[in-house]
Parts: structure tokens; sequence; C-alpha cells
């Protein structure tokens, strides 16, 4: 199987040894939206090359092509090492001898040992007749954990290893895949493709994993850099490829580059015109105040709504942004802090969901499949959940009530087919979102908790579902929505909180929360460690 | 997650909901008429398989003693299975009814014939008995969250070696023959009276599953226990109260099949444990396919129970119930995994 996307054919050799990886014309659309754009790429041999863009670039459609999970469009032409590839690369691995992947979530097996999974790919190769030698494969293990200066337990599990070694010994064994595939000799001459490996690691692993990253280039490999975070980017690679909207928009030497000009790359210049004046009346005592707001990522968090106020929680992966929906609810484990709602005080660590339901607390999760809904029940049974005990007549459920009732709620927010007795999960994203919002506005909540209330939603009812939420605010909810749609944020926030490392980083309110001026924010506030008052473009500390 | 936010799932998908809905109303028809027939498909099976063996048996099939026979002593059956659905229902398996029904019989037997308990008394303890089992899987389940097949498993083998203890490994007869009389000999409108407690005990489930916010409650934890959970609903509580519900109703089962003995012998437990999943789950295609029901699983016993009994009836071993249970416990699983197939491929071309 090694070796079948291969075409022998060389390209007239040049003098220089040709780039590990070319990309020529690489464009691949999705229903009409074009993801990659005629995107062109070289990468050179014994170089890091940092790929950065923001979420919706195209960054990971185009490691998915490397990968052969996705097919090029015709007119692309890709070659490794000199040598054209045929196209579609072929799924399961045609480039898997020369590349090598290392994700964010790095694939590694928690409850087996080192020695298990750094050898995962040799043995899972053998043949059925083969034996394993796993005193052998220890040996070896130890051989290769030294030669790169890796000090890991090759007995320990995966569990019980810190998250900086986790990572390290995915990029090992990335790179000894390499090795092995040509030949087991000292060389590594392939790609080794980093998608996002720092996002959860503390800031002491983040530099020994570079010490890696430069191990494994010193013994000639190159690397692929992709992350979000520029000052990682800028430290550790030669140089940046940016990409924006699908397109390549310049590949920079890092030497000569600056932060400002990557972010001003990867965000662009275009202003978004202002959506109608924000009418939210600010004047009065808070109607929700939430301190000392503590969970996995994020640190004592202040922070107060106003009657009707949208207020947004963005930042980069890994920032906490995402965690605060629940923390807000009762459902992260380990959160901490209180929550002053309704002129009544919670405390976050002892809230469970079914009391946060029962202070008209509301949340709607990202997650809509498997949090958000039972998609295998029909609309009714999803939309009346919450309104369950309205409809009970001396403890009996009066269906007839219920099904006028959902009718109605499903004609007041438009939701498509109008059906309550319909499946849920054959209704349409927006559609299905559209249901959800509706069975927690029912409820009149005082505090509304959305995690990206319009992922997989398509833009007409992305429209609708801004409307319903500004519908909801006039009646007095508060919202607080944690996303990194950066235009939606735009559209419907009356105040953006910037998170970077789990703190609030900047501020956003009125004029300034545009789609270019949040990004930048984001940009700037993640690479600012709150801990290291290193650089003069971070956000003020709260 | 960050996989998708790349590639927006969002855009890609824009065509699928800006299309008009397709029409329903003509789609709605097809689909009901698709629905009844998979509701009732089975209720038919079972109506054929009469009329096949009353053809083939005319003389000892289709008689009053026979439906007596059939409709009777399943009863314990139909009670069993009915309390089994209730933990499938929230999403847990309860293996351990069958050593429940065992234990509770074996109770019954041994403090009224052995020691000369009342009858009410004797049967009070081993309703407290499936209580207490009950209880235990829901802190081994819920509490400790242990797999409930593994864990209800364990309680099933601890509970074989607790009837073979207190039993000495003998048969007990002697039971007060009142407790026959109001299990199986005074028949109502014919049948025995255990018949009509099943029926009573599937009404009265189907009530709380269809028209009580409770049933609601069950279904969700079951079909999807972080919604129910960020629903405000305490799945815990439900959960643990399903695997008490379904360990009382198993000892009420074994009190019921005390009284058709009129004894309790230590081996007979076990025999009960398939066929009551069989029938739970070949219940579920059918009535309201793709739900664990009340009327589906009593439909499934008598279905099951007349097939056998009619190639009883034409000489074949006994046996045949084993491979019959089996079969149908297969086909069942595999039929509401095509329904599940079917329908993901509906949602896929829906676009969802």
């Amino acid at each position: 199987m090694a070796g079948t996307g291969i075409v022998r054919e060389r390209v007239a050799a040049p003098e220089a040894p040709p780039p590990i990886l070319s990309l020529r014309n690489v464009s691949r659309e999705f229903s009409g939206v074009r993801a990659l754009d005629d995107v062109s790429l070289e990468i050179r041999r014994g170089e890091v090359h940092g790929l950065v863009g923001e979420n919706g670039c195209g960054k990971s459609t185009l490691i998915k092509i490397l990968a052969g999970y996705y097919e090029p469009e015709p007119g692309a032409a890709i070659a490794l090492d000199g040598v054209p590839v045929a196209l579609p690369v072929p799924a399961a691995g045609g480039l898997a001898d020369r590349i090598s992947f290392v994700h964010q979530h790095l694939a590694l097996i928690p409850e087996l040992t080192v020695v298990e999974n750094l050898r995962m790919r040799s043995v899972a190769r053998a043949g059925l007749g083969a034996t394993v030698s796993w005193s052998r494969e220890r040996r070896r293990a130890q051989e290769t954990l030294a030669r790169y200066g890796v000090d890991i337990d090759p007995a320990a599990t995966v569990l019980s290893l810190s998250p900086t070694d986790r990572a390290r010994l995915a990029i090992v064994r990335a790179g000894e895949d390499l090795r092995a595939a040509l030949g087991g000799g000292d060389a590594v001459c392939g790609l080794l493709v980093l998608d996002e490996p720092t996002v959860f690691l503390p800031r002491e692993g983040i530099e020994t994993l570079f010490g890696l990253v430069e191990e494994v280039v010193a013994r000639g490999a190159s690397v692929l850099f992709v992350s979000h975070d520029l000052d990682e980017v800028r430290s550790v690679t030669d140089r940046i490829t940016v990409l924006r909207d699908g397109r390549v928009q310049a590949t920079l030497t890092t030497a000569e580059t600056t932060k400002q000009q990557l972010i001003e790359l990867i965000t662009g210049r275009e202003h978004v015109a202002r959506p109608p004046a924000r009418d939210c009346a600010r004047d009065g005592a808070p109607q929700v105040r939430v301190s000392g707001l503590t969970a996995r990522r994020i640190r004592d968090l202040d922070f107060v709504l106003h009657r009707g106020e949208v207020v947004a929680f963005t930042g980069l992966i890994g920032s906490g942004a995402e965690e605060v929906p629940y923390a807000l609810f009762g459902a992260a484990e380990g959160a901490r802090g209180q929550l002053e709602l309704d002129g009544a005080t919670h405390d976050l660590a002892r809230l469970t969901p079914d009391a946060a339901v029962r202070h008209r607390i509301g949340l709607l999760p990202g997650d809509r499949a498997n949090q958000g809904s039972a998609p295998s029940l029909t609309v009714l049974e999803n939309l009346l959940l919450l309104a369950l005990p309205r409809f009970r007549r001396r403890g009996v459920l009066d269906r007839r009530a219920m099904r006028r009732e959902a009718q109605s709620m499903l004609d007041a927010f438009d939701v498509r087919p109008r059906d309550p007795l319909a499946p849920y999960g054959t209704l349409s994203g927006g559609n299905q979102q559209k249901v959800l919002l509706a069975k927690w506005f029912d409820s009149e909540p005082s505090l509304m908790l959305l995690d990206e209330p319009t992922q997989g939603v398509d833009v007409g009812a992305r429209e609708e579902i801004f409307e319903l939420l500004r519908q909801r605010t006039r009646a007095g909810t508060c919202i607080v929505v944690a996303s990194t749609d950066y235009e939606q944020l735009d559209l419907i926030a009356d105040r953006v909180l910037v998170l970077a490392h789990g703190r609030i980083a900047t501020e956003l309110v009125g004029d300034d929360i545009t789609r270019a001026r949040i990004a930048h924010e984001v940009y700037v506030a993640g690479d600012a460690w709150p801990s290291a008052g290193d650089d003069t473009t971070g956000g003020p500390e709260r | 997650m960050t996989d998708v936010t790349d590639v927006h799932p969002g855009r890609q998908r824009t065509p699928a909901s800006t299309r008009p809905a397709p029409d329903r109303q003509g789609d709605r028809t097809r689909t009901s008429h698709r629905q009844l027939g998979s509701r009732l498909a089975l209720p038919a099976a079972w109506i054929v398989v009469l009329i096949v063996f009353s053809l083939l048996k005319p003389e000892t099939f289709p008689t009053a003693a026979n439906f007596q026979t059939i409709f009777g002593s399943q009863a314990v059956l139909v009670v069993l299975a009915l309390g089994l659905l209730i933990p499938l229902t929230t999403g847990d398996f309860d293996v351990s009814v069958a050593q429940v029904l065992a234990v509770s019989s074996m109770l019954v037997a041994l403090l009224n014939a052995k020691h000369g308990w009342p009858l009410g008394a004797a049967i009070a303890v081993a309703l407290a008995a499936g209580v207490l089992v009950g209880a235990i899987n829901a802190l081994l389940v819920v509490g400790l969250q242990l797999d409930s097949f593994i864990a209800t498993i364990g309680m099933s083998s601890v509970l074989t070696g607790v009837v073979y203890s207190i039993s000495g490994g003998r048969t007990i007869s002697g039971i007060d023959d009142q407790l026959s009389n109001v299990v199986v000999l005074e028949r109502v409108l014919g049948l025995a009276p255990a018949f009509w407690y099943g029926l009573l005990l599937c009404a009265a489930l189907w009530f709380v599953f269809e028209y009580t916010p409770l049933g609601r409650r069950l279904l969700f934890t079951g079909r999807g226990r972080n919604v129910a959970r960020l629903s405000g609903i305490r799945v815990g509580r439900v959960r643990a109260g399903a695997l008490v519900a379904s360990a009382t109703i198993a000892a009420a089962a074994g009190v019921l099949y005390a009284g058709t003995l009129g004894g309790a012998d230590p081996t007979s437990g076990a025999q009960f444990l398939f066929p009551a999943f069989a029938a739970v789950f070949l219940g579920s295609t059918t009535i309201v396919p793709g739900r664990f029901n009340p009327w589906g699983t009593v439909v499934a016993v008598y279905f099951l129970v007349s097939g056998i009994t009619g190639l009883q009836l034409l000489g074949a071993q006994s046996y045949v119930q084993y491979l019959f249970y089996g079969i149908a416990l297969i086909v069942a699983v595999a039929l509401a995994q095509l329904v599940r197939m079917r329908r993901v491929r509906e949602e896929a071309s829906a676009g969802v």
C-alpha cells in the first residue's frame, strides 16, 4: 500500500533540493462556498512553516486535503519531495509515509503505556502471524525517547503523563513514523504537521515542545505549524503563510515580519456596516452580577449584565470563553463563584442544572445533537420538555393542549415544517435551533446562556435567530453568549469581553464592536500571557 | 468541535433549509401509512401464527384450554418484562430481574410453607427484598457510575447464590392455596387472574409513559441524558427510581410465580431472563415503533408464546423455545437497527 499515491517520475532536478511539499492551485468548494481558493504553498526542507488565519479561513480544509480526507478540485497539483502525487490523495494515508500529523487531540490511547502508544503504528502494520516482543519494543522505545532527549518512563500509562509530556510523546511518535518509513535510518526526511498542538499546554510546556520541534527539524524533517497563537508562531517558524477566506494572503519570512503585520493580514481591514443602533437601557442596577467565576480554564471573572443586555465572551481556543455559559448553569465541573440574579445570590459551586432552571436560567448548548436535543424524539417532545408541568391537569398531561401550544409556538418561531410530530432530527440545523430557542424562551428566562448559537445554521435562519434574540432582550432577558464567530458578535452583542488564558483581557462596547476589531483584540490578547508583562500590546488586565 | 468550525458546516448547509419544505402533506400521509404498517406488523403476525396453528392442529390448538394456558401461564413473564421495560427506557440494563423473581418466589415459599408465616407477611417481605435489590443496583449504577450491564450481571449471580443458600437447593412446595386461588384458579371471564394483573400493570405503565410528565422525563433520560440534565431533570433520581421499580415489579412477578406453581424451585429464575429481554426488544418494534412500550411488550410475549406452544403441539421438542426466543431477540434488535440506519439516511438527506 505504501507509496501508491506517488508517481515515479522526477521533475527536472534543480540544484537546491526540491521542497518537501509543494501545493499548486488547490481549491475546494462546499455547497457554493469556496473554502480554499487557488492555494499555492511550498514547504522547504528543514523548515518550520507557520500556517495562520481566523476560524473558517480554510486551514482545516487544507490539512484535511493533505490527509486525504477531502479531494481537491481538478487542476490542483501536489508534489512531495519533487515527485508529483496522484490526485486525489488516497484516503487512509497515501502520503502517510512522508507526512505525519499531530492534531490537537493527539490521538494517543490514554489507558495504554508509552511504549504501546509509541509503537502503535508498527504493531498495527505487522502481519497476522507476527509476534510482538515487548521487551524489545520497550528497549527500542527507550532508545527513541533518549534520541529526542525526552525523559518519559516508557512503562507509564499515557493517562499518568502531564499534558506536555503527552504532546511530546505524540510528536516523537510522528517523527518516528517518518523515520520508519525511510527504512529506519537516522535521517528523518518528511513533513510533520502540527495542528494546534499547544492549545492546552502551560507555558513551560510550550517551550519544551519547541525544543523538541527543533530537535526533529535538526534531523532533516520539515514542520507545518498551525496555530492561532501569533507569538508562538513567530518564535518557532522560519516562514509564515497567512490564509484568509480560503486565499493565501502572503507568505512571509518570520524574521522580517512584525506581529502587527500578521494581525492585519489575518483579520483584513474591511469594516462591516453598523447594524441598527443598540437600544439597550443601561440605567438602573444590573440584573445579573457574577463575581469570582472560576472553572477549568477561567479564572476569577467579575461582570454584570443589565436588563436586556447581550454580553459576549470570545477568545482563542483554550481561552475559556466557551466555558462561561456552562459554568453559570451549574453544568461545568469544578466551577466556583457567585451569581446574583433577580435579587437572590447563588453559589455556583453548588448550583445544579435543575436548580438553575428553577431560578429561570436557560442554556442553549453548542453541541446540539448530544446536549441540546434528543433527535430521535419528536419536535413536540423536545419543544415542551420544560413546559410539562403547565399541561398537567390532575396529574395527567393534556395532550390536546400540548399539540395546540406546540403548533402555535412553531408558528411564532417560524419553524418549518410546522409539524409538531416530525422527528426532531429530520429538521434542518436552523429549524432545530429555533425549536430549542422556542423551548427556552417559553419559560421566560431571566438569564439566557448561549454557546455558539448559530453553529450549523444557514444564513437565512441566522438572521431570524438574531431577531428572536432581540425580541427576547426587549422582554428583559439578559443574554450571555460564547462564540468565536466575530461577525455574529458584531451583530448581536452590546458588550464583548475578550478572554485570554482564562481572564478578561479587553472589553469592547458600542462602535468598537466590529468584526475586525474583535479579531484584532482576540489575537493581541491571546498572545499576552497574564503573568508576563513582556509585550506592550497586551490588553488591560482586570 | 474545532474540526468543524473551519469548514463552515453552517454555510455548507445553506441549500438544505432555504429549499422550501418538501411537500410535507403528501409526505405525511405516505409516512403515516408506512407507520401504521410497522405499528401493526407484530399483532398481524401474531394473528397469522394463531390461524396457521389452528389450521395445522385444529383439535388441540384453537381450544379454550390451550388459550387459557397461553394467557394464564405467561402472565408472570408479562409482568417481569413490563418491569424490565422501565430501566431500558431510561437507558440502563437490569439483568438481575430474573433472579429477583427467583428470590422473591423462594422467600414466599419458605416463609409461608416452611416457617408458617401468614401469606400477607411473606409477600411483604418478598416485595421488600425487591426494593432492597433495586436500591443496591441504583447505588452501584447511579451512585458509583458502574456500567449497568456489568453491575446487574454481578447482582444476578449473587442472587442465584442467595436462592440456593436459603432453599438448600431444594424445591419448596405447600404454599397456602389462597395464593394460587387469587393468581390462577379463580378465573375472571375465563382467564386466570394473573393475566388480568399483567394487563392492569400494562395499562398503568402505558398511562404513565404517555400521559404524565414523569413518563416524558423517563424517556428523555434514556434518549438524551445530557439534554435531560441540562433541561433540569434530575437524571440520577430518575435512573435510580427506574431500577428500584424494575426490581420491585420483578419481585411481584415472583409472587405470581409462586402462586402459579404453589411453591418455588431454585432453578426456575434463569429461564425467564431471555424471554423477558426478547419480549421487550421485540415489543419496541410495534405499537409505538422505535420505543420500548408496554402494549408492544405484551403483544410480543403472546406472539412468542403462541408460536412456541404451536410448535410444541406439532411435536417439536421443548428446546425449540430457546431457538425461538434467541432468534426473536436478534431479529428485534436487527430490525430496530435497520430503522435507525434508515432514519440516519433520511436525516442526512434532509441536510441535518
